[in-house]
């Protein structure tokens, strides 16, 4: 009777345009009836509890001696997050196995935070392995209980040459793991001001455009205690990464402020009523612009990082503790940033990718396609600044607040009044 | 020896539904209620602290999307009982041949996925929908008007959505009744209204406390007719739950709160079966 699915889903380029963030990915896939992880996680906690626990710090330089190639990995990822060809092969892992001999076990296993971290944190603090040697986590307040537990393998410095030589600026040294230690970016997306120029005839390019009383009635904001808030610190003119709870405060009461101006909070689906005018204006990810407008000809949103600031999510690559094969989970982690299997992603997720010389090999893909609508789809990818940020775009981008557990507490009791209404 | 095989066979045969309850609803009500006097967060994990606050805490925090699902509801159930009551009639009493054809062009939408309905509701109400637009463009609407993002947009849905439940019960108790009851009653010098009231009212009860009953309490709780047809003051108790449960993970809030939702509305629907009089209902029902 809920929402038990999501009805036809013409293609997998809107699939992961409705997925784009987490909040709604996570969405689509309770729609889809796998969310029932969230269901047993928590379930399992209310039968057992889940005891804490640190491991051990193990030593960067100590752990890696004597570690040999295993041959195989297994690569724990989020749905719809490796190019497909046909039904489930991944041409990109193909090349990998061919190139290396690795043969890679791929399992689409996470499916929201919360729910994987539950999985795999008792497993970790009883001493086990989680049978993967990589995972996938967003930045924010699961990847930090990682890191403090001390539960991820440091990386292998030594064995990150494309890292080394292609990763980009956007996602390098990022403020949650410094230097790279234990952390290397797989995709990543920008939060900040979508508009439909139908409507909305003058440029936006500040945060106050989202308060214009012009636009009473058709402004989109998020539903959500991430982009919500941090979005609005940048707007108070705080960086949002070093606020403290009264900044918190007087954001809040600058979206209260805002409410009657406000159509809607959405918690996803916030691109059909932008494309149809229903709103006009609206807090926007960077990706749900691309793939609406390239799925639609006759549409040209708008997407702009505002002056005040924008900000980044990134979904990282790492290794947890007690790892079977970390050599391996190594060279496939560090292949991915070699711009042709970089470019192989980056044509089918349409995120912004941390390789950003994978766009010569768009546009040489797009000079070798065959057929006229695969050209126009790969140069206009090359071209976005959407999947490909302009180095001032990247210049304003902010990682979100990372919160402790009762910081957690006070930020919510905060910002979900504001869009529970 | 015989007679104990047959006095038991009753609890032998309840014995797979029983199993089924158990496992499928009393272990999970159990481990919710227990969740939610739990107090922790998923990252360092929950435990057990009897924390009794957390459901005046949550009622305080969320009275008005409690109350304004309440509301909501009375007002769709109502709505719906209204518009059911004489297309349920007209089925059952003048349908004829074409009875299962009509039941069938009830049921015809609900061969669409629920959130698929309802989106495409946001498509015909669109603010420049193919409704909207030639109205303003003819100067009947102000250029702002509206309906999504209002309370009557939610409301609309929230009917829309649940009409055949209350179609179908309804259905049945009328289908039910003997016509000759009517004639009689038309015999008895009783007009068309006073046999309305006297004879097939009475009869159709059952069907109105069933239809009442499955279309209040899913309505009470919907969440995504308000999250899609909605706007900024149309929240409703179940998208609360929704958010607590999966963006917070605050399991015990979200806990805490279904289980003040699911007892306020047991004691409503006791005290409904109460005023109707329950023994008669449940007999005819049953």
């Amino acid at each position: 009777m809920s929402s038990d699915d999501f009805g036809p889903i013409p293609s997998d380029a809107l699939l992961r345009g409705l997925t784009q963030r987490r909040l709604t990915r996570r969405d689509i896939l309770r729609a889809a009836g796998v969310g029932g992880g969230a269901l047993a996680a928590s379930s399992f906690l209310a039968a057992c509890g889940v005891s804490g626990g640190k491991a051990e710090k193990s030593q960067g330089t100590t752990f890696w001696t004597g570690k040999k190639q295993a041959g195989s990995a297994v690569f724990a990822n989020w749905p719809l997050y490796m190019d497909v060809k046909g039904k489930s092969d991944h041409p990109s892992l193909d090349r990998f196995t061919k190139q290396t001999g690795i043969n890679v076990k791929y399992k689409e296993v996470v499916q929201e935070m919360p729910s994987f971290y539950g999985k795999i944190q008792p497993v970790l603090s009883a001493g086990q392995s989680t049978g993967y040697d990589i995972i996938v986590m967003t930045n924010g307040v699961y990847l930090d209980k990682l890191l403090e537990a001390n539960y991820l393998v440091p990386l292998d410095q030594s064995k990150m040459p494309n890292f080394n030589k292609y990763a980009g600026p956007a996602i390098k040294n990022p403020s949650y793991d410094p230097g790279n230690k234990y952390t290397m970016a797989w995709q990543s997306g920008i939060t900040g001001i979508g508009w439909n120029p139908k409507y909305v005839k003058e440029p936006i390019h500040s945060y106050q455009d989202l308060f214009n009383p012009k636009y009473k009635g058709k402004i989109g904001m998020f539903a959500d205690n991430a982009d919500l808030p941090n979005l609005a610190l940048q707007g108070i003119g705080v960086d949002c990464e070093k606020s403290t709870p009264p900044d918190w405060q007087k954001a809040a009461d600058k979206l209260k402020a805002q409410r009657p101006l406000v159509r809607q909070y959405y918690e996803q689906n916030y691109i059909g009523p932008l494309s149809k005018g229903d709103i006009w204006i609206s807090m926007a990810w960077s990706g749900d612009i691309f793939i609406a407008n390239s799925g639609n000809p006759d549409l040209d949103l708008q997407f702009v990082v505002p002056d005040e600031g924008g900000l980044i999510w990134t979904d990282n690559v790492c290794i947890p503790i007690h790892v079977a094969h970390p050599v391996d989970a190594m060279t496939l982690m560090d292949y991915y940033y070699d711009p042709k299997p970089a470019a192989m992603l980056t044509e089918y997720i349409n995120y912004i990718t941390p390789v950003p010389a994978c766009k010569e090999v768009i546009l040489q893909d797009a000079a070798n396609a065959t057929k006229k609508s695969d050209k126009d789809y790969l140069q206009g990818l090359a071209k976005s600044p959407l999947v490909f940020p302009t180095s001032d775009m990247v210049s304003k981008v902010h990682n979100y607040r990372v919160l402790n557990a009762d910081e957690e507490k006070q930020w919510n009791a905060i910002f979900e009044p504001i869009y529970q209404g | 020896m015989r007679s104990l095989r047959a006095r038991l066979t009753p609890y032998w045969l309840a014995l797979p539904g029983g199993l089924w309850l158990v496992v499928f609803f009393v272990v999970p009500m159990f481990f919710m209620a227990s969740l939610s006097l739990q107090t922790g967060d998923p990252v360092n994990g929950f435990s057990q602290t009897f924390h009794w606050s957390t459901y005046s805490d949550t009622i305080n925090l969320y009275e008005k999307q409690f109350v304004r699902s309440v509301i909501y509801a009375t007002i769709v159930t109502l709505l719906l009982l209204v518009i059911s009551y004489p297309m349920a009639y007209w089925i059952a009493f003048r349908g004829g041949r074409y009875k299962s054809t009509v039941l069938f062009l009830v049921l015809l939408p609900f061969f669409v996925s629920f959130v698929i309905r309802t989106l495409s509701w946001q498509f015909i109400l669109a603010d420049n929908g193919f409704i909207l637009q030639p109205l303003k463009n003819a100067h009947l609407l102000p250029q702002d008007f509206h309906v999504l993002a209002t309370s009557f947009a939610v409301i609309c849905g929230l009917a829309y959505n649940f009409l055949p439940f209350m179609v179908l019960p309804l259905y049945v108790s009328l289908e039910r009744i003997d016509h000759r009851l009517v004639e009689a009653a038309h015999d008895l010098y009783a007009g068309r209204f006073e046999a309305f009231r006297r004879v097939v009212w009475p009869l159709s009860l059952p069907g109105v406390f069933a239809g009442v009953l499955i279309t209040f309490v899913p309505v009470a709780s919907d969440y995504v007719n308000a999250s899609i047809l909605g706007g900024t003051h149309t929240t409703m108790i179940g998208n609360v739950i929704q958010t607590l449960y999966l963006t917070n993970n605050d399991y015990p809030a979200a806990a805490a709160l279904s289980f003040t939702l699911m007892g306020s509305l047991l004691i409503g629907i006791f005290a409904y079966a109460r005023a109707l009089g329950t023994q008669d209902v449940m007999q005819t029902a049953a």
